[in-house]
């Protein structure tokens, strides 16, 4: 964990109620799967969001408005400066993709997936995607997956674009492992018709973001887990639905 | 050189910042980010006889100038904290810590304390009669001025350890409380848990918080939780432990002329992992600019007459 002053360079509306901010700062760190927890002006609480991207000394996240936090940082215009713990949460595990790693992701659930599959290539693995939204102008990010090369498959639970259903409507194509984050009912279905081992990635109310006031844990087969600290990845193995 | 040194019943602090209990862990995931021994000491995640998990999630809720938590002492059990946490967290902290014990029996309590009592790096004991977010236990020992004494006296008899008890605010006479546990032999009282509270998600219609309610703590309460060390510093003879939306270290001196030897900070390091380090570093300069050379010489220094 680190505490970084962060600087908003950028934050456009890329889908419908779908943002993505870029911000400049140190990412010294940072690994995909992990989150950062932002400290917002008029807050308590600071807002814990996934790392979409990031270089060097730039970062992407990517959020949905939701709520009143969310809705404040929508607002916030480049310049603005913010206080942010970063490295916060395990991340995904690489080690185990195998070949053809299936990213499956579900609206605000498909950024992690994006630095993932920058990693995944990097080690010369050959990632697909999946990604699922409700309905077409919730789409964004498929052009982002194509152009590292993956193919990438879109499913929009109204039929408005791509693949009508969900994802797992597009789960039929051959894959060594998978990663996954979404919805709790998406991950539940995925869950349920995965065929190999796999990690997920949960979302839960934080107070804390780095594993000390026990705001969020859960229970998994290996033990109570703190989803900020302990997660946000679990395997599929030490899940309990 | 200003003196920031406190005396809690014969143990001395090299300041009075304690982390409060539940918001700190067993310490570690401070320790990864600065010595936390530049704390005066910590209070470590409330501990029960048995393990426990807890509360069902959503256990966390925004409020204005703070948050709502429903835990519900999720804490390994007081055989694991003995076994593996205690010789974990000496290695990163090498001054007495409080011992927060909680229970839901006075059996419970007393046999907690019991173990704890042999624990060497344990400097004093504070004990949860407080807690809001459990049933049939925690808060409904510290509502009543006799059920309060009965655990005093019973953990008591059981440990030579400075025993304070941490008294909830959900109560009508505060003071009356305190005074039930200074007759029943406590060396100090600690103070406030948090305030119980709720909040309703509108696109749900439901509670935010699985538990329906939880306990209100930060920058918020920290008026409530003044007037309340105020209120039992009239009331008792024995040294408060003041908590409750501690935030700065001039919050840490209002606290102090309120009546507190000590003071917990709790929310505060939930949102800033360095808050109790930065607080620590900010009292001498907040001292100098209100001439105190001695901390203690203020301890319930706004009482006059």
């Amino acid at each position: 964990m680190r505490n970084v002053k962060f600087k908003l360079t950028e934050n456009e509306e890329i889908a419908k109620n779908t943002f993505e901010m870029t911000l400049s700062g140190d990412t010294s760190g940072i690994a995909p799967g992990q989150f950062v927890n932002l400290r917002l002006d008029g807050y308590f609480l600071r807002r814990p969001i996934s790392v979409c991207d990031y270089t060097a000394d730039t970062l992407k996240l990517i959020y949905k408005v939701v709520g009143h936090g969310t809705e404040a940082m929508s607002k916030m215009r480049p310049g603005a400066a913010l206080d942010v713990l970063t490295g916060l949460g395990n991340g995904y595990d690489t080690s185990l993709s195998g070949e053809k790693p299936l990213l499956i992701g579900g609206g605000a659930g498909v950024p992690p997936l994006y630095a993932l599959a920058k990693k995944l290539l990097a080690e010369g693995k050959h990632p697909a995607a999946i990604l699922g939204f409700n309905t077409k102008s919730e789409v964004f990010y498929e052009d982002r997956f194509r152009a590292l090369g993956l193919e990438t498959f879109v499913a929009t639970a109204d039929g408005s674009y791509g693949i009508r259903g969900f994802v797992t409507e597009a789960m039929d194509v051959e894959y060594t492992y998978f990663y996954t984050c979404g919805p709790e009912p998406m991950l539940r279905a995925v869950y349920e018709r995965s065929r190999t081992s796999g990690q997920f990635s949960f979302e839960e109310r934080m107070g804390c973001g780095f594993g000390a006031c026990m705001g969020c844990t859960c229970k998994t087969k290996t033990g109570y887990k703190r989803i900020c600290k302990d997660g946000p990845v679990l395997t599929k193995e030490e899940i309990v639905w | 050189m200003v003196n920031t040194s406190v005396t809690l019943s014969g143990l001395t602090l090299s300041n009075p910042v304690i982390p409060a209990s539940g918001t700190f862990g067993y310490g570690y995931e401070f320790a990864e980010i600065y010595d936390i021994n530049c704390l005066g000491s910590f209070s470590f995640k409330g501990t029960t006889r048995e393990p426990r998990f807890g509360n069902e999630p959503p256990r966390i809720a925004e409020a204005p100038s703070g948050m709502l938590n429903a835990v519900g002492l999720q804490n390994p059990g007081i055989d694991k904290v003995i076994a593996e946490e205690l010789p974990k967290l000496r290695k990163v902290f090498h001054k007495p810590v409080v011992a927060n014990i909680s229970g839901f029996s006075i059996d419970e309590y007393v046999e907690c304390c019991g173990r704890i009592d042999k624990e060497e790096g344990v400097g004093l004991i504070e004990v949860n009669i407080s807690c809001p977010n459990v049933h049939n236990g925690g808060m409904s020992f510290g509502t009543s001025p006799e059920s309060a004494a009965q655990v005093t006296r019973a953990v008591k008899a059981v440990t030579r350890k400075p025993v304070y008890m941490k008294l909830s605010p959900n109560v009508t006479d505060i003071a009356a409380i305190a005074r039930a546990c200074e007759d029943a032999g406590a060396d100090g009282i600690s103070l406030i848990n948090t305030l119980m509270g709720m909040r309703i998600d509108l696109k749900r219609r439901a509670p935010v918080i699985r538990n329906v309610t939880g306990g209100l703590s930060g920058p918020a309460v920290f008026p409530v939780a003044l007037r309340m060390v105020w209120q039992v510093y009239e009331a008792v003879n024995i040294p408060i432990i003041g908590m409750g939306g501690v935030t700065t270290a001039e919050d840490v001196v209002e606290m102090m002329l309120a009546g507190a030897t000590a003071v917990e900070v709790g929310a505060a390091n939930l949102v800033d992992p360095f808050a109790s380090k930065k607080i620590v570093e900010a009292l001498p300069a907040v001292m100098e600019k209100y001439h105190i050379e001695n901390l203690t010489d203020i301890i319930g220094g706004a009482h006059h007459g």
